[in-house]
């Protein structure tokens, strides 16, 4: 198989290599736990940690309570308007990366905005470098992935509540249940699973936050810093300083969320098949 | 009543989809107007055709067209690490289906796993392997790393466990097939849905990645356009007032920017909103239908 040597190569390797590393110093002795806890001892660690915390939360919040809550929604009433509305919510996913980063600093500056005058009355603010200030950035980068991803999941979601049979729908709806209980009785149990899916993959990916706080630095004159989240503070380690013991070790705090997520994705939600 | 409560549910849904598409409309407007004009004029308005050549013409004039170099470095990334995911992942895939051998599980966990993980996570140790190897700075550290799809392999190996019938193999074997002659006569020519899927995913997921190449990447002329962006970004005064100043005058402006971006994601956008259904399986992770 010539897959294997790419699954060494690019998958296993880099893991036990970044392991090696951060359980070592920069000459290759063996250091035990020093580097996780002189990286866990750096200033910028912890506020690191704390933002990506935030932004996950306030992310996976607005993801569980809208996606969900928009799903039961279009799918009270199937019918050509609600094919309409998960296209127009699904559109957004076009513009992943760089460019739905790029899109929103241009929403977040009230001088071009189409909802300049939402952000002075609602929000206060007059400038560019007020709407990406430090402490509404969780928020923002929320609202960012929220943008791209959401509709998405309302489309998985719908397509989830779709296998559930109709008979069954009939049935409650003959038994008095009106719309509403048999949104929350009948169909949110149903798609339990996929709401579990969805919430752990979004924790493990949202940990890993970078490419949107290291645009804004770009746009923010430096008042964002460059080590906003952590993944962004494990890149400075390696590329500022050449401390690659150092970020290894913040890489390894990271890997460690990521395969925790994905191995509980893998055995517990059975979601995914492994045997024949 | 029951009409006041489909007129709330209309103006819920109604309220998201002008959240989703205001900022789509936005984007799509901004280069035809003057960066001046986007201050000025309703944001939503639209201005002239012309404008859209002459934000054109100072794009291409960046950095002496170095925005078609990156959207090149794009495709070429895209296009060759798609290719070796196609020639490793469909005969992996049927492998773990329908083969026989020590470890089959081990490598099927360990890719689901790897599959679900965010890929980010894998970056910087990537770049530290690599640095290792003094293999920075090279296309390949780009293009060989972006060959490893797990997905695709998993996706492949969902289709040949539960789209083809092990009879018809047991079949070709029994008419004298050698394990390699059934791959080749009878699961290969059976992959063409698989190909297709596997071949959107993966481009979707290569021309999209920002961080990879970020990290392993030095010389901007090697950037793909994702990357590229970020440095039009900085070139853009009304982000970064420190650009454009000393003297040299760049002509990125907003509507320069906006265009930028929206060439940027094109190629992807096409596929992407031809095939809503077959992104969204993928967002499923090829999973069981339940």
């Amino acid at each position: 198989m010539p897959y294997l040597p790419f699954l060494i190569a690019f998958g296993v390797a880099p893991m036990l290599y970044a392991l090696d590393l951060a359980f070592t110093s920069s000459t290759g002795g063996w250091v035990g736990f020093h580097n996780f806890i002189r990286t866990f001892d750096d200033y910028r660690f912890r506020p690191a940690f704390e933002h990506i915390l935030w932004y996950t939360g306030i992310w996976l919040g607005s993801l569980i309570v809208l996606v969900v809550g928009l799903t039961l929604l279009l799918h009270g009433r199937a019918n050509r308007v609600s094919t309409a509305f998960r296209f127009l919510f699904y559109l957004p996913g076009a513009l992943a990366g760089a460019a739905s980063v790029l899109v929103w600093l241009f929403m977040l500056d009230p001088a071009v905005s189409p909802a300049s005058f939402l952000m002075h009355h609602l929000f206060g603010v007059q400038l560019f470098v007020q709407a990406i200030a430090p402490g509404k950035l969780p928020g923002v980068f929320a609202m960012i992935a929220f943008w791209t991803g959401a509709g998405g999941w309302i489309v998985v979601m719908y397509g989830a509540l779709n296998t559930i049979p109709p008979d069954l729908e009939e049935a409650a709806r003959i038994d008095g249940a009106g719309p509403v209980t048999i949104a929350l009785r009948l169909k949110l149990p149903l798609i339990r699973k996929w709401i579990a899916y969805m919430a752990i993959l979004s924790f493990a990916t949202g940990t890993q936050l970078f490419v949107e706080p290291q645009l804004v630095d770009q746009a923010s004159l430096g008042m964002v810093p460059d080590t906003w989240s952590s993944n962004q503070l494990a890149y400075q380690f390696a590329f500022r300083y050449a401390d690659f013991n150092a970020a290894a070790a913040i890489a390894v705090d990271l890997l460690v969320i990521g395969v925790v997520a994905a191995v509980l994705i893998v055995t517990r939600t059975g979601l995914f098949r492994r045997e024949d | 009543m029951r009409f006041a409560a489909r007129g709330v549910r209309l103006l819920i849904l109604a309220a998201f989809a002008v959240f989703f598409v205001v900022p789509v409309l936005w984007l799509l407007l901004a280069p035809t107007k003057a960066d001046g004009a986007l201050v000025t004029r309703n944001p939503l308005a639209f201005g002239n055709f012309g404008q859209i050549v002459k934000a054109w013409d100072h794009l291409d004039g960046f950095s002496d067209h170095i925005f078609r170099v990156w959207i090149g470095n794009s495709l070429l990334y895209a296009f060759s690490a798609t290719a070796i995911v196609l020639l490793t992942a469909v005969p992996a895939g049927y492998g773990l289906a329908l083969g026989r051998f020590r470890g089959r599980k081990l490598v099927l966990t360990v890719t689901l796993v790897v599959m679900i993980m965010p890929s980010a996570a894998l970056v910087l140790p990537i770049f530290l392997e690599l640095n290792a190897l003094h293999l920075i700075g090279n296309v390949l550290s780009v293009i060989l790393p972006f060959a490893f799809f797990p997905f695709g392999v998993y996706l492949a190996y969902i289709y040949y466990a539960t789209a083809v019938p092990r009879d018809l193999l047991d079949a070709a074997r029994v008419d004298g097939a050698g394990e390699w002659q059934t791959f080749r006569r009878v699961a290969l020519p059976l992959a063409k849905p698989i190909v297709a899927l596997v071949f959107f995913f993966s481009f979707v997921a290569d021309w999209n990645n920002f961080f990879l190449p970020y990290a392993l990447l030095a010389d901007s002329s090697q950037y793909p356009i994702q990357v590229g962006l970020s440095d039009l970004l900085s070139s853009t005064p009304s982000f970064n007032p420190a650009a454009g100043g000393g003297g040299q005058q760049v002509n990125i402006f907003r509507p320069e920017l906006a265009l930028a971006t929206l060439i940027a994601v094109i190629p992807v956008a096409i596929v992407f909103l031809l095939s809503q259904r077959a992104l969204v399986r993928g967002m499923l992770g090829g999973a069981v239908k339940q």
